[in-house]
């Protein structure tokens, strides 16, 4: 590696509401293999910080390992970020919202990272309601390692090492069933749909996920892969366009009466569904089962926002704990003292 | 929009700015990179093969390449083209080695140059290689015209010009100084089979106001009294002068007086400061010897006292601009200004002047007394008769005039082989890949962050005691490298195969400029309001792609500020995207050096 960015940028870059360019959402140049989908999605996640005038410092970037779990590196340079151990990152996302309810988490993984080693953590956090944003860059493959089969490989799916014999796991039907409250599935080469969808998760108070299958072009790009860049485009399906409206702006898009349904989202954001089928609808579970069912029968790749409920209590409301974030509690609040001890004590009795 | 049709050279060509912009198209980042390299005899060849005169150039070029270096559209200030070019001149090793064959036995075929200026010298330097008998007529007694005449020694060293004039008088062309040429028809009569006018835009323009006459005696024509002084006929000026004028020949006159005895010497001019014709840098050279410049003064009457002048008065005005743009200059009502001076330097414009061409040739001449010259082919309406440099289209400088020698060069053989001057040949192009290994190109690709450099200057208290001491020092080696650096290499294209790309964006997320977008085909209008960044820069183009195999989308690059870095092409995991440097010689009568690898 011996290339590095330069420091030049497009002269009549626009600046958000911020005053920032896009280039102050950048990150370091990534080390992945050129071509990766994972770039894709940092360059998303860049993408939609920057159009939601996100301050940088307010937004914290969680991981655990993998290629995925690298890319933190490569977005958001000037956020908060943690690099944790393999499978493990819920738990850390957990502490730290716990810790400071008032930062945005972004918690990164991949398909080896959740559906394997993870697997443990990433339900937990998703029937706990964890409020936070995770993103799964899902190519099918531990990359990392030279491209095994991971549990999300498509049974049939034929990559550098052969074919796959065992079922796959659907995290977005995974999702669905433990109780989150946001689930969406993309594709890394769809910006369109990406953006806008990343930009809903993160104003979702809740657990938000979205399944990004992400090609590795190195290990699972081949033909026979379900998850090649070609694959994938030749079987997406898009289950309704999503229009992200900031809590700014006025809803002006017109579509045909009963296609659209309109939503607020917690931070005053709306979204716009338009719905291409007649018999699905984002709300309704049990469409959403039906839909997701239909779509592997006829091996079509499902897409965009498969389920939200919004207004849902996340693992703050549910468990009780103070609105002020820990770091801002004095000693007095921490230590109340001998008297309260106590007075807690004699409840005890 | 239709796909790009990257195989004609011209879309290519344009990419590169700064060659594009200038007239005899040299390859400008090929001869930095050569510089970067320490190759400066190649580095002097490439620049020798397209522009004649790399030392007198480096120093003294009017630079239409430097406001169209893409640095200057991403960076503060653009590369110093211009004396990146002297670094080669000051620095190269023996060149004649590189320089063509003059073959002994000639082709049969004898042409006469009119004035011994660049545009003759460069006609000359092409046909010479090709067996031409070639006759040089000038009044001067050494070769080199205006360059010579006009641009002081102090920017252009006699020796640097003798030296490049000699390269081509050396090729064995039959020079013939002190000769003025008074009649063309006697020229005509003689047995050459073509016959080259480069005789310049030789008179400058007068100043008819009240005291004219009467001050005639310390009042000169800029462009003479600067030839006089280049001749050594003048040494000295009054300690008082006024120059009239706000174009080069005025920077030159005012700081040629600074070293001739004028003290107190300032520059005069009708229009604002900021639209005089001089170059930026003249005007702040000129500042920096102690030369006001005084804008917005419309001169109005030479003052004479006991038969001698005494000074100049001036009208003040302020620039007045209509809806369409056009100044006019209004008085502000302020009483006449008036200026002390013992010499006053004239130097507001040139002007053609042919009283040795009969006007019975068959020669047209048009309404102005210009000669009729074909744009493309520089043949005028006597089909033997070729014009170039500033006498055939009015004043333009020397790069220009060397474009025009190379046209006619080109003219003047194929109508000497009997064959139609507009048939002419081609543009030797190539186009080769830089990858080397991975991550490994073959140019150095990486930007630097380097803002551009300063030449260095003499100190002005010795420059101002010895009008033949060169005030630009040039850059050293190691400024000269590091200014070299801050080439993007625009010449080393991104070349697009449609039919590998699998459309992942790694070159659009890696973009740092955002040049590259993946969309739906449209109308130009169109397109360039929906990329990843405006393309609002209408003198640049986009390529377009085919349509893409997987989605049928379009890839859209907007060559506007690309930095050819490559990263594009380093990300591209299907090798779609390759960096290739593209050479672009400008059609030639000759191959005059193998220096370019085409």
């Amino acid at each position: 590696m011996t290339y590095v960015k330069p420091a030049f940028r497009h002269p009549a870059l626009s600046q958000n509401d911020l005053g920032f360019t896009k280039k102050d959402y950048e990150g370091a140049l990534s080390t992945l293999c050129g071509g990766c989908g994972h770039d894709s999605i940092s360059g998303a996640i860049t993408e939609a910080c920057f159009e939601m005038s996100i301050a940088p410092h307010r937004l914290a970037k969680l991981s655990g390992i993998g290629c995925s779990s690298k890319t933190p590196t490569y977005f958001l340079g000037n956020s908060h970020g943690f690099n944790s151990v393999h499978g493990r990152m819920p738990s850390v996302a957990t502490g730290a919202s716990l810790a400071n309810r008032d930062l945005i988490y972004l918690g990164v993984s991949g398909d080896g990272d959740s559906a394997s080693i993870g697997m443990g953590q990433f339900v937990h956090a998703i029937r706990r309601h964890l409020n936070v944003v995770y993103i799964v860059m899902n190519n099918g493959c531990y990359g990392l390692t030279k491209g095994q089969d991971s549990a999300t490989a498509d049974i049939g799916s034929i990559s550098k090492n052969g074919m796959n014999h065992f079922q796959a796991i659907d995290l977005a039907a995974m999702a669905l069933e433990l109780g989150a409250t946001f689930v969406a599935r993309s594709f890394s080469g769809d910006k369109t749909q990406l953006v806008p969808l990343i930009k809903a998760a993160i104003s979702h108070h809740g657990f938000a996920l979205i399944d990004v299958i992400s090609p590795c072009v190195t290990f699972n790009n081949n033909t026979g892969s379900t998850k090649a860049y070609d694959y994938v485009r030749e079987h997406i399906t898009t289950a309704e366009v999503v229009d992200y409206v900031p809590p700014s702006e006025e809803i002006t898009m017109g579509y045909a009466e009963g296609s659209s349904a309109e939503l607020t989202l917690h931070d005053g954001s709306h979204l716009s569904l338009h719905k291409l089928a007649p018999d699905f609808d984002p709300r309704d579970k049990l469409s959403v089962v039906q839909r997701i069912y239909e779509a592997r029968a006829k091996k079509e790749i499902l897409t965009g926002l498969l389920y939200i409920e919004p207004g849902t209590p996340d693992l703050h409301d549910l468990v009780g704990t103070i609105s002020t974030p820990l770091n801002q509690l004095g000693t007095a609040d921490l230590c109340p003292g001998n008297d309260v001890l106590s007075e807690i004590n004699r409840g005890l009795r | 929009m239709q796909p790009t049709d990257i195989s004609n050279p011209e879309y290519f060509h344009k990419v590169v700015d700064c060659q594009y912009a200038c007239p005899a198209h040299t390859p400008v980042p090929e001869y930095i990179r050569l510089i970067a390299a320490g190759r400066y005899t190649e580095a002097y060849m490439v620049n020798w093969e397209s522009n004649v005169f790399p030392g007198v150039l480096g120093r003294t070029c009017d630079r239409p390449c430097e406001p169209a270096c893409r640095r200057g559209r991403v960076d503060e200030e653009p590369v110093a083209i211009c004396r990146l070019k002297r670094v080669a001149a000051d620095n190269k090793g023996d060149v004649r080695a590189w320089m063509p064959e003059i073959p002994q036995v000639k082709n049969g075929k004898k042409i006469a140059l009119v004035g011994g200026g660049p545009a003759s010298l460069t006609v000359a330097r092409d046909l010479a290689p090709l067996g031409y008998e070639i006759h040089l007529f000038d009044e001067q007694i050494a070769g080199g015209g205006m360059m010579r005449s006009q641009i002081p020694s102090f920017r252009l060293p006699d020796a640097v010009l003798d030296e490049e004039v000699n390269y081509i008088l050396d090729m064995g062309i039959h020079a013939h100084f002190k000769t003025y040429v008074s009649s063309l028809r006697e020229l005509l009569d003689k047995d050459y089979d073509a016959i080259f006018v480069g005789t310049g835009a030789p008179r400058g323009r007068d100043l008819d106001i009240p005291g004219r006459e009467a001050g005639k005696a310390n009042i000169h024509i800029g462009i003479e009294w600067l030839a006089s002084v280049a001749f050594e006929h003048t040494h000295a000026i009054g300690k008082k002068v006024i120059v009239l004028g706000g174009g080069n020949t005025a920077m030159d006159c005012c700081r040629t007086s600074r070293r001739l005895g004028g003290e107190s010497v300032k520059v005069v001019v009708r229009s604002p400061f900021a639209e005089m014709k001089a170059s930026p840098w003249e005007k702040e050279d000129a500042m920096h010897e102690d030369i006001p410049i005084l804008d917005n003064h419309v001169p109005k009457e030479f003052v004479v006292e006991g038969g001698r002048l005494i000074g100049m008065r001036f009208e003040k005005v302020i620039a007045v601009y209509d809806e369409s743009g056009k100044r006019s200059l209004v008085p502000t009502g302020d009483p006449l200004e008036f200026i002390e001076a013992d010499d006053v330097l004239i130097a507001i414009g040139q002007e053609n002047s042919f009283p040795w061409i009969e006007r019975d040739l068959g020669l047209e001449f048009d309404k102005w007394g210009m000669p009729v010259v074909s744009r493309a082919t520089f043949q005028s309406t006597n089909a033997k008769v070729f014009f170039g440099g500033d006498a055939a289209f009015g004043p333009q400088n020397v790069i220009t005039a060397v474009a025009h020698g190379h046209h006619a060069a080109v003219s003047i053989d194929l109508y000497c082989e009997g064959k139609d001057v507009h048939d002419r040949p081609s543009p030797r192009t190539n186009l080769v890949s830089q990858k080397m290994g991975i991550h490994e190109w073959i140019y150095d690709s990486q930007v630097v962050n380097d803002d551009r450099y300063k030449v260095p200057q003499a100190e002005k208290q010795v420059t101002l005691k010895d009008r033949k001491l060169e005030v630009e020092l040039g850059f050293d080696f190691k400024t000269g490298f590091k200014e070299a650096q801050r080439c993007l290499n625009c010449d080393v294209q991104t070349v697009f195969h449609t039919s590998r790309c699998i459309e992942c964006d790694a070159c659009a997320d890696i973009c740092p400029t955002d040049c590259i977008t993946f969309t739906e085909n449209g109308e130009e209008d169109d397109l360039r309001t929906r990329l990843n960044a405006p393309a609002n820069n209408l003198e640049q183009s986009l390529y377009v792609s085919d349509s893409l195999p997987q989605t049928r989308r379009v890839m859209i690059k907007d060559e506007d500020v690309c930095l050819h870095c490559g990263l594009c092409a380093e990300r591209c995991p299907t090798a779609a995207w390759d960096m290739q440097k593209f050479l672009y010689s400008m059609s030639k009568s000759s191959q005059v050096c193998g220096v370019l690898q085409l």
